[in-house]
């Protein structure tokens, strides 16, 4: 270590904090120019800290489990006739999906439909809340061996929980539909509308530019459109619900705020390039 | 004797880092800003040996990089926090806890207001203002529940003179 005297090593001290903060700007400039590299870093990162988080998941699933327990103890002769009502309900609506799917089937038979490619998927645990004070995301934890790409959709056992943004060796990113900077097509399922569902970082996101003479109503259900290429068509979205100052919003089919397992499906769409691959492939357009 | 002097970084690491744990808690990422805020205003204000710059600089680049927030940003948040506890450590220390708090409950709120200003001017959008009314309130009522165990280790487990 070099020696210094003292009021050198005092200058210094003092001179520490306002280079730092200076250089904490050009921090700044450098995540906003080079945005990959800031990519990179949180991939790194995240990649470090998912199996960490995942051992730590372990206890804490356990806990909430127990919370639950007690809940539902407290509640059980409530949910018992609750749920007795609910189930003479669904058993109406069973016979009448069941005649619909003969009748489905039929019509298709007749009409030579192609059908669906099965979409393949992986199921992976939510191993941590990824995102920030302007941000919605959850980290995955994957297997080191994994085949998950960008822009796989990822769905929990209710609804669309929103797409894969980063990937790592060990973890994936993805962007909720309450992001921010989420934007999902999706069709009204009454009246065939067509709109897209914009997130506000609020629980609840809005919907925006449906077609003139089109309204949502409230209560009708939102599902995906395949418009774009970006998402297949139908997948299931939420329910349309009016804010307090009469906003259209979406609540959405998926427990977005407790996400423990999502499924990534690859549907084999390619809507856009991410930014790093349409560099080089330019440069093999020009050869 | 560097375990001790390294007791107040390491803890608010694990802080942070289990404040980005899947509690299924709303609001936690301002759970993890108000965390990181407490703890490098206490550790500066009593142990600034304990919490250099470089340290919060470091820190403030782990609570960006997890919180996805624009580069820097919390660098700059917790880097000015820091600048004003240890400037104002003679006045600060002098005035009991609630003075501490309320300067503290301040702070937070500019803070946040800059956290706010600084994602909005770097993300090119207005943002809603509610989430950063959310982070100060909530760093001003997480702050007396970490005090108290932080002052309690302060004098035992993080004193370098007790090694």
């Amino acid at each position: 270590m070099i020696r210094l005297s003292i009021p050198l090593r005092q200058a210094l001290a003092k001179l520490t904090l306002p280079v730092l903060i200076a250089l904490a700007f050009g921090l700044m400039l450098l995540g906003k120019a080079d945005v990959l590299l800031a990519e990179r870093m949180r991939v790194a990162l995240a990649d470090a800290l998912a199996p960490i988080w995942g051992v730590l998941a372990e206890p804490l699933g356990k806990v909430r489990v127990v919370v639950d327990e007690v809940r539902h103890a407290v509640t059980l002769y409530e949910d018992n006739a609750r749920l007795r009502a609910e189930n003479d309900t669904l058993r109406r609506w069973q016979s009448v999906a069941l005649a619909l799917d003969a009748e489905n089937a039929v019509l298709k038979a007749n009409l030579r439909w192609v059908p669906d490619p099965t979409p393949s998927y992986v199921t992976a645990r939510v191993v941590a809340d990824a995102g920030g004070v302007y941000a919605r995301a959850v980290l995955l934890s994957l297997g080191p061996n994994h085949h998950t790409t960008k822009g796989q959709i990822a769905l929990d056992e209710r609804g669309l929980v929103g797409r894969v943004t980063e990937i790592g060796s060990r973890s994936a990113r993805v962007l909720l539909i309450t992001d921010l900077n989420s934007r999902v097509p999706v069709t009204l399922e009454r009246s065939r509308g067509r709109a897209m569902l914009a997130g506000t970082n609020g629980a609840r996101p809005r919907l925006m530019y449906w077609p003139e003479g089109v309204m949502p109503v409230e209560g009708e259900r939102v599902v995906t459109s395949a418009e774009a290429n970006a998402f297949p068509a139908g997948l299931p979205v939420g329910v349309v619900r009016y804010s307090a100052s009469h906003v259209p919003e979406v609540e959405p089919d998926a427990r977005l705020d407790r996400l423990e397992v999502v499924r990534l499906f690859e549907y084999g769409l390619h809507d856009l390039a991410p930014p790093e691959l349409s560099v080089p492939r330019q440069v093999e357009r020009r050869r | 004797m560097a375990a001790r002097r390294g007791f107040p970084l390491v803890v608010t690491v694990l802080l942070v880092l289990l404040a980005a744990a899947p509690f299924g808690l709303s609001g936690q990422p301002q759970i993890q800003f108000a965390m990181a805020l407490a703890s490098v205003f206490f550790w500066s204000l009593f142990r600034p040996a304990s919490m250099p710059p470089l340290m919060v600089f470091g820190l403030g680049v782990v609570v960006d990089l997890l919180g996805y927030a624009p580069l820097g940003t919390n660098v700059v948040i917790l880097l000015a926090l820091h600048a004003v506890a240890t400037a104002g450590r003679r006045f600060l220390a002098r005035g009991g806890f609630m003075v501490i708090w309320l300067a503290f409950a301040l702070l937070a709120a500019a803070a946040a207001g800059l956290q706010w200003l600084l994602t909005a001017l770097l993300t090119l959008r207005l943002l809603p203002v509610l989430p950063a009314v959310f982070a100060a309130l909530l760093a001003a009522g997480l702050y007396p529940l970490l005090a108290v165990p932080f002052a309690r280790a302060q004098r035992s487990l993080a004193e370098p003179e007790r090694a």
